[in-house]
């Protein structure tokens, strides 16, 4: 749930009728009363969010880093006096062979789904830049995978996926192949959740990419075509360059979600077969939720990792930003 | 441009939305399908002879799965606003000290896994006995909204007209009536946005719902389908039902308010 807040974009593109406040350039200088009664005041007002963000999120981090550096048994956890144990939940699980099978799942699972994602919601971002009957509501509709709760769609693929019932081996029946079993093969059933992840995300990469798109001016297209250049060069000498800021932010962002995916995973396959699908993510729900015997530490450990990674990425998400608003 | 060079367009933009709707479709197939067609083989492409026992157990089984999720995600909502609305104005506004250094950490907190929360949550809630409470769920959910709520308030914010303020100010309103009488008011489509998407979060929710709710009576119907799915996998028209009914607050949103969810997946977004 990361935000990109591209001034411009909030400003004028948020299609909640903003774009004719025009917003006064710097602010400036203006007499106060008292400078001390606005500043409490500012204060004030950001106190709730002060306060909930400290019990509501520093809390429950902190927590957590407490589970990870103590060693945690179900009865330890109501009592509350578990023993100590320095970094060796971290130590136990960066040397687990499930770790590498994890990061490397990880790593497919991200990879291919936002490579994937991302090209499509391009190609599609194009295709919707011209305007054509009915364009706006075909537009809108590719919002719909998007909105479903996540339950909800990976359930329905699960259940096209489904080695005796599913509609995707009917129809590969019917044209001579065999039955695949592709929620319950290894080798298969990490190609299945990626597939439904990127169907999940390619709303979110097409509404970005297409918003990028409007920004880019009718007259360089214009120009483009007076020197007589098509469709593909247009592409690669006007689109591809100019969307790049846009682009990054977006492949960055899905980065980030993607890394943080557990419940598409869960639902269809739990993780399975054997660790087949199991990513950072879900190896931390799992040793915590999902099994009957709860085992708090390590998967605070990997919960971890896993913040480490995802902010390596957020700062340099961060950066990228600054510097396109420097610019 | 003549209307005939485009219309190829649109038969493929119609193509594309229908591979890709595909699975909605199969959905709604799959929960109108009676129980003995369903494992029949190839699948029924059309629901020839419609039947609504699935959705008969959706009613029969689900309505306080759906009672709590619509009381969680209003809750959410309002938890939401109440700490989102204020900051955003203390942020855009009111020259917050420290205001750059709040910004950043809230699109930090953003990055953080739900799966990391959730374990923090519940060693708290264990203590305090909030587990499969409907308020430490409507907590829990919030926190995937307020950091994007903030932000969205900030940018919008921003943008009001100072002169807007300023004759607020030369009229001797304080902050709180400013805040109340004019900055609220103007920015109603942010708190619409806000609201749609805290409620639409909340609504499908499964991670804090499936650790820190999972036991009660309470649950929320993310968990009611997850729990189908583990007790009768037989009975998937029944199972697809619930998926159709869990979706109506998606589809009413971009019947009703599609451009405030466009607006949402611009200015920030989500997963």
């Amino acid at each position: 749930m990361t935000t990109t807040l591209t001034p411009t974009r909030a400003r004028h593109d948020d299609g909640t009728g903003a774009g004719d406040t025009t917003p006064a350039p710097a602010a400036p200088p203006r007499r106060r009363r008292s400078p001390d009664a606005s500043r409490w005041a500012a204060v004030g007002f950001a106190a709730p969010l002060l306060v909930y963000l400290a019990v509501f999120y520093a809390y429950p981090l902190l927590r957590n880093l407490d589970l990870a550096t103590h060693d945690y048994t179900i009865r330890a956890f109501v009592t509350g006096d578990a023993d100590f144990v320095g970094l060796a939940n971290f130590v136990d699980v960066l040397t687990s062979p499930l770790f590498a099978t994890a990061l490397g799942n990880t790593a497919v699972f991200t990879l291919v789904s936002i490579a994937v994602q991302f090209s499509v919601g391009l190609a599609l971002a194009v295709f919707f830049r011209s305007s054509f009957r009915l364009s706006g509501l075909l537009r809108a509709l590719f919002l719909v995978p998007w909105l479903l709760p996540l339950i909800v769609s990976a359930s329905t693929w699960s259940w096209m996926l489904n080695s005796e019932n599913g509609i995707v081996n009917s129809v590969i029946e019917a044209f001579g192949g065999t039955q695949v079993n592709w929620l319950t093969s290894p080798d298969t059933a990490l190609l299945a959740v990626t597939v439904a992840n990127i169907w999940l995300g390619i709303p979110f990469n097409l509404v970005i990419l297409y918003s990028g798109l409007q920004n880019i001016p009718d007259e360089v297209y214009e120009a483009a075509s007076l020197d007589g250049a098509g469709a593909w060069r247009t592409f690669w000498s006007i689109t591809f360059p100019l969307l790049r800021p846009v682009s990054a932010i977006t492949l960055l962002l899905g980065l980030i979600y993607t890394l943080k995916v557990v419940d598409v995973i869960w639902i269809m396959t739990t993780g399975g077969p054997g660790d087949a699908t199991t990513t950072l993510a879900v190896w931390s729900y799992r040793e915590a939720f999902g099994t009957g015997q709860p085992d708090f530490s390590p998967a605070a450990a990997v919960g971890n990792v896993l913040i480490l990674i995802a902010l390596v990425f957020g700062l340099l998400h961060l950066q990228l930003q600054r510097r396109q608003e420097a610019s | 441009m003549t209307n005939r060079r485009t219309w190829w367009k649109t038969g493929l933009g119609l193509f594309f939305t229908v591979v890709m709707l595909f699975p909605v479709y199969w959905m709604a197939n799959v929960s109108l399908t009676q129980t003995r067609d369903l494992r029949s083989d190839p699948p029924h492409w059309f629901p020839w002879a419609p039947t609504l026992e699935g959705y008969q157990s959706v009613f029969a089984n689900q309505l306080p799965a759906l009672g709590t999720s619509l009381l969680v995600g209003l809750g959410t909502v309002v938890l939401t606003v109440l700490i989102a609305a204020p900051a955003g104005y203390a942020l855009a506004l009111l020259n917050l000290r420290g205001g750059r250094a709040l910004n950043f950490l809230l699109i930090v907190a953003q990055m953080i896994p739900a799966v990391v929360m959730a374990m923090g949550f519940y060693a708290i809630y264990v203590r305090l006995d909030l587990l499969n409470t409907i308020p430490g769920l409507i907590i829990a959910d919030s926190t995937i909204a307020v950091p994007f709520g903030v932000l969205l308030y900030t940018a919008f914010m921003a943008g009001i007209p100072r002169e807007l303020l300023q004759a607020a100010r030369v009229d001797g309103a304080g902050a709180w009536r400013t805040f109340r009488s004019v900055v609220l008011p103007v920015s109603r489509n942010s708190t619409i946005t806000v609201s749609l998407f805290a409620f639409l979060w909340a609504w499908s929710d499964f991670i804090f719902a499936s650790t820190l709710n999972r036991n009660g009576d309470l649950v929320p119907i993310t968990l009611g389908i997850y729990q189908y799915i583990g007790n009768n996998t037989t009975q998937w028209n029944a199972i697809m039902a619930t998926a159709v009914v869990a979706s109506v607050p998606a589809a009413v949103l971009l019947v009703l308010a599609q451009r405030y969810v466009a607006a949402g997946v611009t200015a920030g977004s989500v997963k």
